[in-house]
């Protein structure tokens, strides 16, 4: 049990050092561009005094290393400093819509993981026959579409031909069913595709382990199709269905991008590419902080959990391997 | 097997998909010939009806027309010409980049190898479309810099793909007889390796140019990828998404034909790859 605490301890270490590096990346991004950041964020059309307006805005007057200490400092504080755009403080702008961008992805989790993974195993369980074949197709469509393709489909469905869901989820106010009324196209949207990568890799996972002589075995000695794959083949794919699992937790945040912009959903997303085209850089920095460091965070533990559920990934030669 | 003797034997899937690429290439190369209009023009009222409404004013629109009166049909050609152009030129970049270095790490080694990996490792660890957006806001959406940083993160996979094939062919005793004889780096990697590795390379291209095209359509759709009044699907989507909430249809035109492309290519990856393993399941 040792070692095992030992290689998590590594892995987390090895998390907390790309999230470091990646911090630094962020924050040094507005002093990588050529010339001066604050004329190059104004354009050409800025004034001396403008220029020198930002420039103490940022804190550009600072050495480099002293800004970044604050920054780091007051992000680990949760402040974030102010926007550019309206001068609110940013940990006020990213509260209420993180909120909103964690309930879309949650919904869509609860749908998508769990029915994912059980039409993995369906499909393995009635390999070959009709439910797979259509599983199969369903979901190679549901990944190869365009995130806004599926989206818009589904409102053309939903909204303009049956009128039962609204087009837009413009205000989060409102009870229980009007918020699930809200968040029911842009989490569907989101879960189609998750259902469709988590169904084959469930399936790919459990094949892979059905082509083993104790699977053949147990078949032989008279199992169902039904206990093979549940009690023998499930428990040794165990863990890559895991990782797959998270890795699509993550690919769930960074996903409502797309979907909020969609849906005109008034999450972190949005926030993120409205600043973008507004250039409001101490606004982007702090969205690219909070969805790189979920992201890390989540294939860390993706990482981590796959090494508890599979006891041969921590025998050393086998993480050679893999490394 | 020559390529009609293969054409004769693939599936029907593999048939289907290759019809697709053709009609895109087909309207890539005589877009001004088949576009009944031309891309900017205005021919009409916006968003009028196409073939099926009969009712529809203006001059006849086979898709109808979009939020300025411009000809969706003709727009959706001239952006097959502009996205999928500009989707070529990124991927043909990131696989020259990530070859390149690909190749360095696996003939150099030692250092070099390590010092390219973890900053690969470091790359892959960000969400793509979060540093792709990072970059944008601050250096400005213009399009040397969208396919600067877009063909730079896809680099990272090519750059894993070429590292392991040219890893393989590295250490194979033609290579060590190349070293004994005294060739340089540069060698060794063109005229031994390269010639090698082209193969896994070639099907790798088009699972790369199909995130690429998707990565561009996405960023046009949230309005930070080519820019009006360039004519292209995701900004075609975009500029006409409010239309519909009015029960408009409009949108799914440029929408479905993005669908369309990724599935043709999907489909003719999945035939060339049953005779060629090792095509990697990444998103």
């Amino acid at each position: 049990m040792h070692g095992v605490l030992a290689m998590i301890t590594q892995r987390i270490a090895l998390g907390i050092a790309t999230l470091f590096v990646i911090s630094l990346l962020v924050f040094l991004a507005v002093d990588m561009l050529p010339g001066d950041p604050a004329e190059a964020i104004l354009g050409q059309s800025a004034t001396p005094a403008s220029v020198a307006a930002l420039r103490q805005e940022l804190g550009l007057n600072k050495p480099l290393v002293v800004r970044y200490a604050d920054w780091t400092a007051g992000l680990l504080r949760g402040d974030f400093g102010r926007s550019l755009a309206n001068d609110r403080p940013i940990a006020e702008l990213i509260a209420p819509r993180l909120g909103a961008t964690l309930s879309l992805a949650a919904l869509a989790a609860t749908i998508a993981l769990p029915l994912g993974v059980l039409l993995g195993i369906l499909s393995s369980v009635h390999r070959d026959r009709a439910l797979d074949r259509v599983a199969s197709t369903a979901s190679l469509l549901a990944i190869s579409f365009p995130e806004f393709f599926t989206a818009y489909m589904l409102v053309a469905c939903f909204s303009v031909g049956l009128g039962w869901l609204p087009a837009i989820s413009l205000s989060s106010q409102g009870g229980i069913v009007e918020t699930l009324t809200m968040l029911a196209l842009p989490a569907l949207t989101l879960s189609l595709a998750v259902i469709g990568y988590v169904l084959r890799m469930t399936r790919a996972a459990i094949m892979g382990v059905m082509a083993s002589p104790y699977v053949e075995m147990a078949r032989l000695k008279g199992v169902g199709p039904w206990g093979v794959v549940v009690r023998h083949a499930l428990p040794n794919a165990l863990s890559p269905i895991i990782n797959v699992v998270i890795i699509n937790l993550a690919y769930l945040v960074v996903g409502v991008v797309v979907i909020e912009v969609v849906f005109v959903y008034p999450g972190l997303g949005q926030l993120l590419v409205d600043s973008v085209a507004k250039r409001d850089i101490p606004v982007v920095q702090a969205c690219c902080m909070l969805f790189a460091g979920t992201y890390i965070g989540l294939n860390l533990l993706a990482d981590i959990l796959a090494l508890l559920a599979n006891p041969r990934l921590r025998r050393p030669r086998q993480r050679e391997a893999r490394a | 097997m020559t390529g009609i003797a293969a054409l004769r034997t693939a599936p029907l899937s593999a048939r289907i998909g290759l019809a697709v690429v053709a009609l895109y290439l087909f309207c890539l190369l005589f877009a001004p010939l088949v576009a009944p209009y031309g891309e900017t023009e205005i021919v009409g009222g916006p968003w009028a009806g196409g073939f099926w409404d009969p009712a529809a004013e203006g001059p006849a629109t086979l898709l109808g027309t979009d939020h300025l009166g411009r000809d969706v049909l003709s727009r959706l050609i001239y952006g097959a010409r502009n996205s999928i152009t500009l989707a070529l030129l990124t991927t043909a970049l990131s696989f020259v980049t990530g070859t390149t270095l690909g190749l360095v790490a696996a003939v150099r080694g030692g250092v070099v190898d390590q010092v390219l990996g973890r900053l690969v490792d470091l790359v892959m660890a960000f969400p793509t479309l979060i540093f792709a957006l990072l970059v944008l806001a601050v250096a400005g959406s213009t399009l040397p810099v969208l396919i600067g940083v877009i063909a730079l993160l896809d680099a990272t996979r090519v750059f894993r793909i070429a590292r392991a094939a040219a890893m393989d062919v590295a250490a194979q005793d033609f290579v060590e007889v190349a070293r004994l004889r005294g060739e340089g780096t540069g060698w060794i990697m063109r005229r031994e390796i390269l010639p090698n590795i082209v193969v896994p390379l070639a099907a790798e291209f088009g699972l790369r140019f199909c995130f690429v095209f998707l990565f561009i359509a996405t960023l046009s759709f949230i309005g930070l990828g080519i820019q009006p009044p360039t004519a292209d699907w995701g900004s075609m989507v975009r500029e006409n998404a409010a239309a519909i909430s009015f029960g408009i249809l409009m949108p799914l035109f440029p929408a479905g034909a993005i669908a369309l492309l990724t599935i043709g290519i999907n489909l003719v990856i999945d035939w060339a790859a049953a005779g060629n393993h090792g095509v990697s399941d990444e998103r």
